[in-house]
């Protein structure tokens, strides 16, 4: 909280700047409700310098306060979408000065020549040497590199970049720091990653979503019906032989248009793609992250998304009469060395089950690491015995060559594990087969419980694997997913994306290879990890920086929560409207109709003073529920009803009571004056 | 005694409750395009008027319907008007009355093509049998056919149906519904007392020897489409306090019952012909118990007498019976009020003008409201509107963009309510602005009350009402005019909209529910939608209101 506001602090003076530039009118009329309220501010202004241009009665002072209260309404809710911006804009800044001191080295016939990176095109080749920055967007396409991206994605491991596969794809602004590359641009000036971040954090290109347009509309339908309101209310009090002044009339008027929900449109909608920016994911556009929010059923891999993605012992299962113990200190010994996932977790489950092994027989042997064309592992010991695990079959040809004899119940063991969706591991000592390692695919914790809440929300999850639909059904029970698609390729993904989408729900994915960008782009909402291909990230909607699968999660919350923090303070916003009349009303007429005094029923000191009070809530309550705007309403995954309860009873009749105290608190303190 | 009254109240509620399911479910049969057994039925006068009229099979775009909708009514509109201009020259006339004056034919015209029946004249000294019968009463089977037809495509498109078409919807309005109804209804009422006859006036002989002209005519069919059309227009000056027109506790009753049955019995038609049927229950339930509150706080206000009265010297203990009927009471008076202006109806057994000022206040909001059930069809498209509006605010705060029975409302429907929801505060308001600053002289009782009369004719025009306050010296041009065009544009311009709504919805791809669809099927959505209701419908008129009927309540009690 402290920073926060050192920071706010800090911030102020610029906020300031740009809640006063904000009051062109040019700009004000973008927001219909505010360019109302501007109208009313320099009328009433005008009128404090000359009070009885229109024939008015009201004091010059009170005027004047009516206007300046309107003028801080409007720096109020100018402030909001000030502050909603330079929360990018730093971080734009510092991008902008990175975009800044590029320069590439462009290849020219057969030389290198050295030019801006502002005048790289698509197409053109450059050489990237350790130390330097990547001149902008593109593919490796020849050599290997350490490329270190924290710049873009705050992660400080470097990641390795090479020349074909799933790792080519390069960002501009990121650092070389071992080897070189040669890179194929891919952007054309002004649209690389870097220039749509900035844009994007800055909030320049910020479009209206379609329900923040949907809204408006709803906003200035009411702004007009007030109007009328308005306008026709002096007619009427002129046939009843009251006059009304112009300035309380403007009072009226801005206390009853939705000012509040108008003022704080804008910051809601910015400091949503902030929240999702802020999470590591950059948005392509605002449409998305309000899309996400609607998602019915999400695409995930499993591995790497729902599953560690590497296979963990679980269990020895013995065999040809060896003893549980045997199985699995030779299958630990021939761990020891082994720094594989795999290898880990053998002697976790050793010492989860409370196995005992010598390590001394390990000493000083030779381990032999995992290779493709033997696809086993293991130690040669110092004694000269060998010990291997790895692949069943590779493991008994190995034992067979050896003039050893297989167990005659190996492979049925061997088919047990499959059948439940494991890989099974054979265990041998030179010629003799002991036993089995059952490695399972581990579901991540955590992920039931949000799968659970998922379906809560009303979405579906669909799980993708390259595995056999045993195993596929296995991991899908285990994690609660609602539906699998085993031995799926990419066309099955596509396939299920247009399926859903016929049902008329909107489909979320996450992807990263070449082969996921039809996908990405076939889904409502496709996220694309950074890691992936520059064609995938093309294709995505979003990006996430951290490639971390299942943030899609959270990005659907956020998207949810971008909308109920609109609709929570529009009802908030018109809530407001019935303790404003009982203020604003009684105060018009109780001179000329002193009966109305029954309406007045906060008591509220005088007319003036009930009005001032009306309208300084009016305005304070915009600050005040800034923080909110930026943050967010509450969201909890809890079923539609007892959400909307909730919010109903906090916005609603909330938004009902409160402003009849806080204006009868004001009232106390404006009356000590008027 | 007190415990009769109020069971004599609940009777036509509880009529009402029995009939409104088969009823509700004869409505969506009769408009269901897929053969029915009603088609064996009704088929042979169908094809008759097909015969003669052509048989459209196609369906209708939105555009097409309401052109058809518009034209068919223009039309209908210009013959009333040509009939009440030269009713004088027209058989039919034993009266021997003149023409209508230019503005007044107008007025009489647009007020009853449009459901409302406001009346600047008086129909014992205005109008001839044959303007009676083939004006008035042939547009007050037209009205309500055409507004139940705009209802039925409404419901159709929701349902994710073709719209229909608009010709096809109004013969079976009226073959199906209307006319056989009213068929029997007008023996019901002939059987309880109410004349029907083309004979002329009859004068009596008094017994002090004066002489007496006593009015009758076809009244017993008039009276029955009167009130089953929701229509309301008086076949009398005096409407229903007439004794010819209303003759006593039974006929009253039924009155009631016929004010609400149709109009309470579309939203379980449109539960039904969507599959959504809690969803209907639930929007007749909101609307139920709004209408209870309404007529609850009547009787409260009604009840409680008048003060200033009361300081004169004359007792109060039965209530304000200030232009009440004494074979009515003020209990039959005060539901009687709450329901002809909760359903649009604006037939009246009491004089508006002399209900207390809170009796007042709330049948002005029950018109403003337009959707206690309001009237044949265009209420229930109110309640669509409302329904919308709640679905959107509600759908926001759980999350989600809001789907309405599976759609989504996107920029293009809120564009087209955002339009919708100003009609209501600038037919009224504007109009009685006008009316308070440039025809002052025409208001009988300046003051607060003068306010309310001013404010609730327009209020009656744009809800297409047609109860009069009264009090108005209304049949002058500018009063003439201006609600005449308040009623045209209150009746179409949101029917027009609101089909356009409902076709825009109707091409969207529907969004299956998940647990995480916003319900409208529950309580809760229930009381959202009565939230909508009241804040969005009647938020708008609190200034005026205030200045009015609240004034003068607290100006009569506090004295």
């Amino acid at each position: 909280m402290a920073t926060t506001i050192s920071q706010f602090v800090h911030q102020l003076p610029v906020v300031m700047k740009q809640a006063f530039r904000k009051l062109d009118p040019r700009l004000m009329i973008r927001n219909p409700v505010l360019f109302v309220v501007e109208v009313g501010c320099v009328l009433t202004l005008l009128l404090a310098l000359a009070p009885d241009a229109l024939g008015g009665t009201t004091p010059g002072w009170f005027n004047l306060t009516v206007g300046l209260i309107l003028l801080a309404t409007l720096l109020f809710a100018n402030a909001g979408e000030a502050i909603a911006e330079g929360r990018g804009k730093a971080q734009a800044d510092s991008l902008r000065k990175t975009k800044a001191v590029l320069t590439a080295h462009k290849q020219s016939g057969s030389t290198w020549k050295t030019i801006p990176s502002v005048e790289l095109r698509r197409g053109d080749v450059v050489l990237v040497s350790q130390g330097e920055l990547i001149p902008g967007d593109g593919e490796v396409i020849e050599g290997l590199a350490l490329v270190d991206e924290s710049a873009i994605t705050g992660e400080s491991a470097p990641v390795i970049k090479e020349a074909g596969g799933d790792f080519s794809s390069v960002t501009g602004g990121t650092r070389v720091i071992s080897d070189w590359i040669k890179v194929q641009i891919a952007s054309e000036p002004g649209e690389s990653f870097l220039d749509r971040m900035i844009a994007l954090v800055e909030g320049a290109k910020r479009q209206k979503t379609p329900n923040e347009m949907a809204l408006s509309t709803v906003l200035i339908s009411l702004t007009l019906i007030f109007l009328i309101v308005v306008v026709t209310l002096p007619f009427y009090a002129n046939y009843l032989g009251i006059r009304l002044e112009v300035p309380m009339l403007v009072a009226l008027l801005v206390c009853l248009i939705p000012t509040t929900i108008g003022g704080l449109l804008s910051a809601i909608g910015i400091a949503g793609m902030d929240r999702v920016t802020r999470f590591n994911v950059v948005a392509r556009s605002g449409k998305a992250v309000e899309a996400a929010g609607d998602i019915n059923t999400i695409i995930l891999d499993k591995t790497g998304t729902i599953t560690y993605g590497n296979r963990m012992a679980s269990e020895f299962i013995p065999v040809g009469g060896a003893a549980l113990g045997d199985v699995g200190a030779w299958a630990a010994i021939g761990s020891l060395q082994d720094e594989t996932p795999e290898g880990r977790s053998v002697l976790a489950l050793m010492r989860q089950l409370e196995l005992y092994y010598d390590p001394a027989v390990a000493a000083g042997g030779t381990f032999e690491g995992f290779r493709a064309e033997t696809r086993m592992s293991g130690v040669d010991l110092q004694d000269g015995r060998r010990v291997r695990k790895g692949a069943v079959d590779a493991v008994k040809q190995w034992v067979i060559g050896q003039g050893g004899r297989v167990p005659s119940d190996l492979n049925d063991a061997a088919e047990q594990i499959a059948g439940a969706g494991g890989t099974p591991l054979a265990v041998a000592v030179d010629g003799w087969i002991c036993g089995l390692i059952h490695l399972k695919d581990t579901v991540k914790p955590g992920m039931r419980e949000r799968f659970e809440q998922m379906r809560q929300m009303g979405i579906k999850t669909v799980m993708c694997t390259g595995d056999n639909p045993l195993t596929a059904a296995t991991i899908a029970r285990e994690a609660g997913v609602d539906e699998f698609i085993a031995e799926s390729r990419p066309e099955d993904k596509i396939a299920v994306i247009r399926r859903e989408q016929a049902e008329g729900k909107l489909v979320a994915m996450t992807g990263d290879g070449t082969n996921d960008a039809p996908a990405l782009a076939q889904a409502d909402v496709g996220i694309a990890m950074n890691t992936g291909t520059v064609a995938a990230k093309e294709a995505a909607n979003m990006i996430d920086l951290d490639s971390d699968p299942s943030k899609i999660i959270e990005v659907v919350a956020i998207g949810k929560q971008l909308l109920m923090t609109r609709g929570a303070l529009t009802t908030f916003s018109i809530a407001n409207d019935v303790a404003k009349y009982f203020a604003i009303l009684p105060a018009l007429f109780m001179l000329a109709i002193p009966e109305m005094q029954a309406l007045n029923v906060m008591q509220l000191g005088s007319p003036q003073s009930a009005i001032l009070s009306a309208l300084i809530f009016n305005a304070v309550i915009i600050p005040l529920l800034i923080p909110l705007a930026m943050r967010g309403v509450a969201y909890r995954q809890v079923s539609t009803e007892r959400l909307l309860r909730r919010n109903l009873l906090l916005y609603g009749v909330g938004g009902m009571i409160v402003p009849f105290a806080c204006i009868k608190l004001i009232d106390l303190l404006v009356h000590l004056w008027v | 005694m007190l415990i009769y009254t109020y069971a004599a109240i609940a009777v036509p509620f509880l009529l009402v409750l029995l009939l409104v399911r088969p009823a509700g479910w004869y409505l969506a049969k009769a408009f269901d395009y897929n053969p029915t057994g009603l088609d064996r039925l009704f088929g042979p006068l169908e094809r008759l008027i097909y015969r003669i009229g052509g048989h459209p099979r196609h369906n209708q775009t939105w555009r097409d319907y309401a052109v058809s909708l518009v034209l068919v009514n223009t039309v209908m509109l210009m013959l009333a008007y040509l009939v009440f201009r030269l009713q004088g020259q027209l058989p039919l006339n034993a009266a021997g009355l003149p023409g209508m004056r230019p503005d007044l034919a107008f007025h009489t015209a647009v007020s009853f093509i449009t459901g409302s029946n406001l009346q600047h004249y008086s129909g014992e000294s205005g109008l001839s049998y044959l303007s009676q019968m083939m004006a008035v009463v042939f547009l007050m089977f037209a009205a309500p056919a055409t507004s139940l037809a705009a209802a039925m495509a409404c419901i159709r498109a929701l349902a994710d149906k073709p719209l229909g078409n608009f010709y096809v919807d109004l013969v079976r309005a009226l073959t199906r519904v209307l006319l056989p109804a009213a068929f029997v209804l007008a023996l019901v009422f002939v059987a309880l007392g109410t004349p029907q006859t083309l004979e002329p006036a009859v004068t009596a002989q008094t017994v002090d020897s004066g002489t007496q002209t006593i009015a009758r005519g076809p009244v017993g069919s008039f009276v029955a489409i009167k009130m089953l059309g929701t229509n309301g227009g008086g076949f009398f000056g005096a409407n229903s306090a007439h004794p010819y027109e209303n003759p006593g506790a039974l006929s009253n009753l039924l009155q009631i019952v016929l004010m609400l049955l149709i109009p309470a019995a579309i939203p379980l038609a449109y539960g039904r012909m969507t599959g959504h049927a809690r969803h209907g229950r639930v929007l007749f339930i909101a609307m139920g118990l709004l209408l209870l509150l309404l007529v609850g706080a009547l009787l409260a206000a009604e009840h409680a007498g008048n003060p200033a009265l009361q300081a004169l010297g004359l007792q109060q203990e039965q209530g304000s019976m200030e232009g009440k009927e004494n074979r009515f009471g003020v209990a039959q008076s005060a539901v009687y009020t709450a329901v002809t202006t909760a359903s649009e109806t604006g037939a009246v057994n009491t004089m508006h003008d002399t209900l207390s000022p809170i009796g007042g206040l709330v049948a002005l909001i029950s018109m403003l409201l337009n959707t206690v059930f309001g009237g044949i069809g265009s209420g229930f498209m109110n309640v669509l509107l409302y329904a919308i509006v709640a679905v959107f605010l509600s759908g926001l705060m759980v999350g989600r963009t809001p789907e309405f029975l599976g759609k989504k409302i996107e920029v293009r429907e809120m564009k087209l309510i955002a339009v919708t929801l100003l009609i209501t505060p600038l037919l009224v308001l504007v109009p009685s602005a006008w009316a308070v600053a440039a025809h002052a002289d025409t208001i009988s009782s300046p003051g607060f009350h003068g306010l309310t009369q001013a404010v609730y004719e327009f209020a009656s025009a744009a809800a297409n009402n047609g109860s009069g306050f009264e009090g108005l010296a209304d049949n002058t041009r500018f009063w003439n005019t201006a609600t005449g065009v308040v009623m045209m544009l209150g009746r179409y311009v949101p029917i027009l909209l609101l089909l356009a709504i409902a076709a825009s919805l109707s091409v969207k791809r529907l969004v299956p529910q998940t647990s995480g669809t916003f319900r409208t099927d529950t309580g809760l959505f229930g009381v959202v939608f009565v939230a909508a209701v009241l804040i969005v419908g009647a938020l708008t008129f609190f200034p005026v209101l205030a200045l009015g009927p609240i004034a003068e309540h607290l100006s009569l009690w506090q004295r």
